[in-house]
């Protein structure tokens, strides 16, 4: 397996040192990695499942929308962030692995590197009070 | 190929009688193929005297930086053959989302910094970004990649047939982590020293340096030695000696690794030193 490039490494060295769950992905969607707050809101550990594939991954959210219905995929910050690369935020509800519900806003941003290479991108859920 | 060490010095020259062994010039390398292309690793001060012997030659010169950072770019100026009529000459370095290498090379190449302005020179001079995937020169395969250091900054893996030189001489791959090294894939530079025949790697700090000076962007040897067993370098040259550093403590600091288990060579990094790869 070929090494990473740097701006995914130096992203995951920076998500390791903060205290907002964050999520980095692939330009597949596929989850590269998540820290240690995020491993709460998953109910898993990074050490024991690895990385994810876009599938996996999502599967372990139920994404609702303020007015109680499912929220489709793309209208999802981290989708808006990978396919039309550009910023994105949202409030939402989800049920983790725990069964609680939770209100969250998640911001996501692409990353994309020199010579316009797009890297994945990159998700920070912050519970709202 | 042929690997010859102009420069071992880091961040600033440090000439004196103290440094003679280990040399005072700041980071520069010969690389010499097969067919006798020259390539040239970084412009510090070292460049100065690896003119001298190249002067009043042909033969197509190919400078590749690893960064701008004064060190490695401050003998550009005194590198002679810059300044022979019509010699070809490519001076190669790391891409910048906002200015292209000439305009960042020419802050330093102009007045009030240096007399001669990159404009001026007599050369037939090109300058290129490295691009992203492997290109060659003279024979001689290069692959660049970005590296974790302040600041735009690659890494180069030169190869020949089966031969490789592996040279990172700025590199802090244990940035931000609790344990180092850790999977081969989430490794800064990996890729570019992944089984390399001689990996030159920055080496600048002891262990209780560099707690004070993380995010400078170096290493200390401890974690180069971590790094070079991770990637399974066959040879191993401490470079970048950080200039308090003397001849002496340089000795004290080699004698303590060689008592360990290295599963490489470990070679010091001496100016003038010359390999074969």
């Amino acid at each position: 397996m070929s090494q990473k490039a740097v701006e995914l490494i130096l992203m995951r060295q920076l998500a390791s040192s903060l205290a907002m769950p964050i999520f980095l992905v692939d330009p597949g969607g596929n989850l590269l990695f998540y820290n240690e707050p995020a491993e709460q809101l998953l109910g898993s550990r990074y050490d024991e499942t690895g990385e994810m594939s876009v599938g996996q991954w999502s599967s372990l959210f139920t994404p609702i929308g303020e007015d109680g219905a499912p929220l489709p995929g793309e209208a999802l910050p981290l989708n808006i962030a990978l396919h039309k690369h550009r910023a994105a935020h949202l409030a939402f509800w989800i049920r983790g692995l725990d069964g609680v519900s939770r209100k969250i806003g998640a911001t996501a941003f692409p990353l994309e590197g020199q010579g316009g290479r797009q890297l994945g991108a990159v998700g920070i859920f912050w519970e709202q009070p | 190929m042929r690997v010859t060490l102009w420069g071992t010095r880091g961040s600033l020259a440090a000439p004196g009688p103290e440094t003679v062994r280990y040399g005072g010039n700041t980071a520069c390398v010969e690389v010499r193929g097969k067919r006798n292309a020259l390539l040239v690793l970084d412009a510090g001060t070292g460049i100065q005297r690896l003119g001298a012997m190249v002067r009043g030659g042909r033969g197509r010169i190919d400078l590749l930086l690893t960064h701008l950072h004064m060190d490695h770019i401050q003998g550009l100026g005194f590198f002679e053959p810059l300044y022979e009529r019509g010699r070809e000459i490519h001076i190669w370095g790391p891409p910048s989302p906002t200015l292209d290498l000439r305009t960042r090379l020419a802050r330093y190449l102009s007045p009030p910094l240096f007399p001669v302005r990159l404009r001026d020179l007599p050369c037939r001079l090109t300058l290129h970004n490295v691009p992203p995937e492997r290109f060659e020169v003279g024979g001689l395969e290069v692959e660049a990649a970005l590296v974790c250091h302040p600041g735009s900054t690659v890494g180069y893996r030169i190869s020949e047939g089966t031969r490789s030189l592996a040279y990172l001489p700025d590199h802090e791959p244990a940035l931000g982590l609790r344990e180092f090294p850790g999977e081969p894939e989430w490794t800064s530079g990996f890729d570019l020293a992944a089984g390399a025949d001689l990996l030159i790697h920055d080496a600048q700090y002891t262990t209780e340096e560099y707690q004070k000076r993380v995010g400078w962007g170096h290493s200390s040897i401890r974690d180069a030695i971590a790094f070079a067993t991770v990637a399974g370098a066959r040879r191993f040259v401490p470079f970048h000696h950080d200039p308090t550093h003397d001849d002496a403590m340089l000795d004290c600091i080699d004698s303590v690794v060689r008592t360990g288990d290295l599963p490489f060579g470990f070679v010091a990094g001496t100016e003038g030193a010359t390999f074969e790869v």
